[in-house]
């Protein structure tokens, strides 16, 4: 796959549109390395010029700052600031609402000021320049819920790019009894995702599942490699995984345009 | 002896009010305690959200039921208030019902008669919430922080509603002459009937009886408010306004952790430098939050205004799966705590006497703050713009920055990204694998 890196395209004298920041979950963890690579896909499609940091992307530092650990996220920060302007990058992209919020919020104030598009966001903005069109017959019919990510949604009050994607599928979109502002975490925020949970009498992904799975879904739709993670071993814990997907909505689309 | 009563009602409402002011200076003067941080800038927004926020009641009617019913009771206690103007002018200069006079009959007889209306509807909607509480038991109002004071508290107020509602009624059922005139007793005339029998006397004295109890009633509901949740009737203004306007994502950056890290990676510094003479020092007491005057005063002006309605934790995932945290708690204990600091500034000569206690550990525990999962549900649903998660994120610093206090999986995490780049364990020379692996 023709994934080009900041440092390739500068030594052929080339500034790409957009930086794709890929981020820890995307490039290390084997399910979200799928949800990378669909929107790569999509990326080529729409004939976007793009380049990632590769080798040279780090942590944003955000599950760091989350965590309360101030000085590890802004020495990630200054340091990731320094690499992206040294490229002059004006426009980030990327598929994790997390980096998109300490990006788009708290990144400014240290010196990093860019465009910062959630990919949900970025796809949208693509289909409605018309570069980019989906193909609503793989999907016909399908019932679909979609689960807020609290760091678009909540966080950034982003509840419409994902939603419209998921019209455009032609697919039959259902909405979870809390849903938009009122949505449930799916339980990995705030750094929950790399440790055990607290005791309590249930796990949140699992309570969250259970929100899904009224709506009685096929496929229970994701923008964000956290909740995908949460939502998969959520729908694994209620032995629904034979007849219920956990997809990211970049995939949805790669599938749905045969990619 | 003629104007004993005006005398008395003077007394009475010198020390209702006097005492009230008390405690708002105490208030303010505790709210004060938090660090600084400014809210002075979008005035104009911050006036608009404090119209749709606090006095539209915008959030509130999120939850249709409970939000109507407390628009009823809104409405109701504002607008009788005017009533209780002319009760306080009657009562110092010994008039009876001295607006009738100047407003003619039949304004007065329509002012008083919605008052009636409205006095009846706020004791219809109070008995639903004390049914609601009491018999329905709805949940929230059920969680394991709402025992003892803070539930006593929250039936209390809606006691006294009713008794002060109750009271206005009987008060205008007895009152001879405004029955006889017929106007604006467009309740009360239902209620009278229930005196048929008794002599003027008697009911001259139950008028007289009502109206005194209904007055003295009033002021010291006003008083009981500083010791209640429900002091949010006159704190939700400043509160929606000087609340957060930032992106709910947006956590602050730690100008002192900025200036360090700014230090430590700038190559020019010298870092056996000694300060300049007169430099202003610049090192932080501590980094996060370990008790309440660590916390900024917007912070500490939320836990006063915070009237324990629960909805912020109906709708945390940390509480809807039974941990410890609940961010109503983190509220609760963070006035209970600012109190007990106020009270010991108070008894020590104004100043805080070390009581080997903080916030931390003593009221809040590490458990609670690492159940977070700061997804923000806390913040979209109060009603009147509480931020708890701001709360639990300074203490977080605190825990991590002060004490190296994270739990270990936490620590793994952060040594990772130390380390390689990412929260796991991978090379950060393998960071681009993915593009190649289908």
């Amino acid at each position: 796959m023709n994934v080009p890196t900041m440092a390739e395209m500068m030594a052929e004298g080339k500034k790409p549109e957009v930086l794709f920041w890929v981020g820890s979950a995307g490039s290390y963890d084997d399910r979200a390395k799928k949800i990378s690579r669909a929107f790569v896909k999509i990326l080529h499609q729409a004939n976007v010029s793009f380049a990632v940091l590769g080798t040279e992307e780090s942590s944003t530092g955000d599950e760091a700052k989350r965590a309360g650990n101030e000085f590890l996220f802004q020495m990630q920060a200054i340091t990731n600031i320094e690499i992206m302007n040294a490229y002059e990058v004006e426009t980030i992209v990327t598929c994790d609402p997390h980096s998109f919020n300490t990006f788009k919020n708290e990144y400014p104030e240290l010196g990093g000021n860019y465009k910062v598009y959630h990919h949900t966001q970025f796809i949208k903005s693509l289909v409605d320049q018309g570069r980019l069109s989906i193909k609503d017959e793989n999907l016909n019919g399908k019932r679909v819920t979609f689960h807020d990510p609290c760091y678009l949604g909540r966080a950034n009050n982003e509840y419409e790019s994902p939603r419209d994607l998921i019209r455009r599928l032609g697919v039959n979109l259902t909405e979870m009894k809390r849903h938009k502002s009122t949505a449930l975490c799916c339980g990995a925020g705030g750094a929950q995702m790399f440790k055990e949970p607290e005791k309590g009498n249930k796990d949140i992904n699992v309570l969250r599942t259970e929100d899904a799975l009224e709506t009685k879904p096929q496929i229970i739709a994701t923008g964000c490699p956290y909740c995908n993670t949460m939502m998969t071993d959520g729908v694994k814990a209620k032995n629904m995984e034979e007849s219920v997907e956990v997809m990211d909505i970049a995939e949805l689309i790669a599938n749905a345009n045969d990619l | 002896m003629q104007y004993l009563p005006n005398f008395l009602f003077a007394i009475l409402l010198i020390f209702g009010i006097g005492f009230f002011v008390k405690n708002i200076k105490k208030l303010y003067r505790n709210i004060n305690l938090g660090k600084d941080i400014d809210r002075s800038d979008k005035k104009s927004e911050r006036w608009r959200n404090m119209a749709y926020i606090a006095l539209g009641q915008s959030k509130m009617v999120k939850r249709p039921i409970s939000g109507f019913l407390h628009i009823i009771v809104y409405v109701g206690f504002i607008i009788i208030n005017i009533e209780v103007l002319e009760i306080i002018i009657d009562g110092l200069f010994g008039t009876h019902r001295i607006f009738q006079g100047f407003l003619g009959d039949s304004m007065y007889g329509m002012l008083i008669g919605i008052f009636e209306v409205l006095a009846a509807l706020v004791f219809i909607a109070v008995t639903i919430f004390w049914i609601r509480r009491n018999v329905i038991k709805v949940k929230r109002f059920w969680n394991k922080e709402m025992k003892g004071w803070p539930k006593n508290d929250g039936n209390y107020i809606l006691y006294f509603e009713m008794v002060l509602m109750g009271l206005f009624l009987l008060m205008n059922s007895t009152d001879i002459h405004f029955q006889e005139a017929g106007i604006g007793n467009v309740i009360s005339q239902y209620i009278a009937p229930l005196f048929d029998g008794f002599s003027n006397g008697s009911l001259h004295l139950i008028e007289r009886t009502a109206w005194w109890i209904h007055i003295a009633g009033i002021l010291v509901f006003l008083n009981y408010l500083y010791y209640s949740k429900h002091l949010h009737i006159l704190l939700a203004f400043p509160n929606t306004y000087y609340a957060n306007l930032e992106a709910k994502g947006k956590f602050t950056n730690d100008k002192n952790v900025t200036k360090e890290v700014q230090l430590m990676m700038d190559p020019n510094v010298d870092p056996y430098a000694t300060p300049e003479e007169g430099a202003e020092e610049t090192v932080p007491e501590k980094f996060g939050a370990s008790d309440v005057t660590d916390l900024n005063w917007v912070q500490l002006l939320n836990a006063y205004t915070c009237t324990e309605c629960g909805r912020c934790t109906s709708s945390c995932p940390a509480s809807l799966t039974g941990k410890e945290l609940s961010p109503r708690n983190i509220m609760m204990k963070t006035r209970d705590r600012l109190e007990e600091v106020g009270k010991n500034i108070d008894s020590n000569g104004g100043e805080f006497k070390d009581d080997g206690k903080q916030l931390l550990n003593d009221f809040i525990t590490p458990e609670e703050l690492w159940a977070c999962t700061s997804c923000n549900a806390c913040v979209e649903e109060c009603p009147v713009s509480i931020d708890p998660l701001s709360i639990i994120m300074d203490m977080r610093r605190y825990l991590v920055m002060e004490e190296s206090a994270a739990p270990q999986e936490l620590n793994m995490m952060m040594t990772n990204i130390e380390n390689n780049g990412a929260p796991w364990q991978y090379n950060q020379q393998d960071r681009l694998n993915w593009k190649d692996e289908e």
